[in-house]
């Protein structure tokens, strides 16, 4: 319990400062908000009236803490470019890329865990040797490559869904998911070779320790081994690595949303840098940063149930 | 089993010196002036005097893979520089000397390397300013950093306690050459696999940031940014979308046979 009352803790302040980091940053690199909302022909006199409505005069300890707090009230300030609320453009959006984010694990997890377990009962031969450099190759793909190419063949030519036409999440629910489907593949692919390749190299590794060895001398069945005590040994690593899996999922949609016109947090947060819209900016990073810390932390608390171990060592 | 190893080596470097013989070529010579339109010559499927086929101006596709080649590679080779020589410098003294900076600097690469380097370079590009080539390199190259120090420090920790290090100190061999001389040969075989995953991972993330608009843009167009025109037109010339989808796939795909190659030549499939 002290482990993850302190894993929990340092979560927390993991948060407070990427927080404070994007905050900072983007608060003295974007320079004044009431100039960019205003324009740079404006009067002085009109530029700190806005100041003052803004509350830009406070000091900055008592702005941080403000935009902070807006992450539980919903008040994260106003887009420069759509002049609405941040919080008002990013909701439906958060559900988007969640939906996207979730097919695209659940496709890698389906796909790869299989995969990578028979990849890692053969050992040596043409067909490793193939399946490597097969391996190689789907990592190779940039992920917006193989987006383009699959709206083309599903999108343009079969017409299983409208490329660059997102229907409405509520009212057309199974063809936004066709829609995601297809994103998500074009995510999942690289990923599910690097899946495959990680769980191959760390069963393998497992498979080559004396207790594995014993075990198969004395007459038990080798892939009765594999299923009782490798894999259950192996699971730390591979959860470790899924953690970081959900985290790369977030930087592939980014790009992917882009490609299949999905309306989420990445396309939003591209718009947002291209129109230096601070505001925006700033939020979805946090936003994403808490995806990625969180599942950091999940990870960890999920392994410290596994291995005892790991509670008493404190941090890995 | 050694026959095999250098397979993918062998392989890979194939690849990767055919490739960047079209790309040095194309840095002196072009079969057409890259940004040469021709109205009668639209979207012309490959042929022999285009093998890469034309575009929706007439250009030819080719040509302009060919200076997209190089201005991918040379940003991937910058940052890949800047990443594992900072980086290294890093590993080298937080791993040799150790301390509280060791410390702290570890804790921080480690958070810092948990976030995609798609996502950072994001913000890194967003406070510099979307656009140019160095800002990219710049953004790609300070991502980098962290993975590097940390692949170097646990070669050059270990390194401290080994007996020939010992015997250097005892006999007055200053730090730096412990480290630069003695130590920094040592951890190659680790080092280089490292420059190979980070060179691709270069290229992917500069690729993905100029599709996205806000990596390199025109006149320096990279192969991303020539991706993102591709799509528009991904009808009517697919070839554009595919030969510069392929070279893209290609490149990332050598290097990483070569890594291939040198990891397990190393002894350590990983």
């Amino acid at each position: 319990m002290k482990y993850a009352a302190r894993r929990i803790a340092s979560f927390l302040l993991t948060m407070v400062i990427v927080s404070f980091l994007a905050f900072m940053a983007f608060d003295v690199i974007s320079g004044d908000p009431a100039t960019a909302l205003l324009g740079t022909e404006a009067t002085p006199e009109a530029i700190a009236a806005l100041r003052t409505e803004m509350g830009l005069d406070r000091p900055l300890g008592v702005r941080y803490g403000e935009w902070l707090l807006g992450f539980f009230t919903g008040d994260l300030g106003t887009s420069y470019v759509y002049h609405q609320s941040v919080s008002e453009i990013i909701a439906p959006k958060i559900s988007v890329t969640l939906l996207l984010s979730f097919v695209s694990f659940l496709l890698i997890l389906l796909i790869s865990i299989p995969l990578g377990l028979s990849a890692a009962k053969r050992s040596g031969g043409a067909l490793e040797a193939a399946g490597t450099a097969f391996n190689q190759f789907c990592m190779a793909v940039p992920p917006f490559f193989t987006g383009m190419l699959l709206s083309y063949l599903f999108g343009v030519i079969l017409k299983w869904f409208m490329p660059g036409v997102f229907p409405d999440l509520s009212t057309d629910f199974p063809g936004a998911m066709r829609h995601i489907f297809f994103a998500a593949i074009a995510i999942a692919v690289p990923r599910i070779a690097m899946t495959v390749r990680m769980l191959k190299s760390t069963i393998q590794s497992e498979m080559r320790k004396s207790y594995v060895r014993t075990a198969i001398s004395r007459g038990n069945d080798r892939s009765a081994v594999l299923r009782v005590h490798v894999l259950k040994n192996s699971l730390v690593p591979v959860i470790t690595f899924l953690a970081q899996t959900m985290a790369e999922i977030v930087a592939g949609g980014i790009v992917v949303e882009q490609v299949f016109a999905i309306p989420g947090l990445g396309r939003m947060l591209v718009s947002s840098i291209s129109n230096r819209d601070y505001p925006m900016v700033q939020a979805i990073v946090v936003i994403l940063a808490l995806w990625v810390v969180l599942s950091g932390t999940v990870a960890d608390l999920v392994n410290q149930r596994i291995d005892p171990r790991l509670r008493l060592g404190g941090d890995r | 089993m050694k026959q095999k190893m250098n397979g993918f080596f062998a392989a890979g470097l194939t690849i990767t010196a055919l490739l960047l013989l079209l790309t040095v070529v194309g840095a002196f010579w072009t079969p057409y002036d890259p940004n040469a339109m021709s109205g009668s010559e639209k979207f012309l499927a490959p042929c022999l005097a285009h093998p890469f086929g034309t575009d929706n101006f007439g250009r030819d596709i080719l040509s302009r893979v060919m200076k997209g080649a190089g201005t991918t590679f040379t940003v991937a080779a910058l940052t890949v520089l800047m990443g594992s020589v900072l980086g290294t410098l890093i590993g080298a003294l937080t791993g040799y000397f150790g301390g509280i900076v060791d410390d702290l600097l570890m804790r921080l690469g480690d958070v810092l390397t948990a976030f995609p380097s798609v996502l950072l370079a994001l913000v890194i590009i967003s406070l510099l300013g979307p656009g140019s080539k160095y800002n990219v390199v710049l953004a790609l190259g300070l991502v980098f950093i962290p993975s590097f120090a940390r692949v170097t420090r646990t070669a050059f920790a270990s390194a401290r306690d080994v007996n020939y290090i010992k015997s250097a100190r005892l006999m007055g061999a200053s730090s730096a050459r412990i480290l630069l001389i003695h130590i920094l040969p040592n951890t190659l075989n680790v080092l280089l696999p490292a420059i190979t995953i980070g060179f691709n991972n270069a290229v992917l993330a500069e690729a993905s940031m100029s599709y996205l608009g806000i990596g390199v843009t025109p006149p320096d167009a990279s192969l991303g940014y020539m991706l993102s025109e591709a799509q528009g037109m991904f009808a009517r010339a697919p070839w554009y979308a595919l030969c510069t989808g392929a070279v893209i796939v290609l490149f990332v795909f050598g290097v990483g046979l070569i890594g291939e190659g040198l990891q397990r030549r190393s002894g350590e499939v990983d």
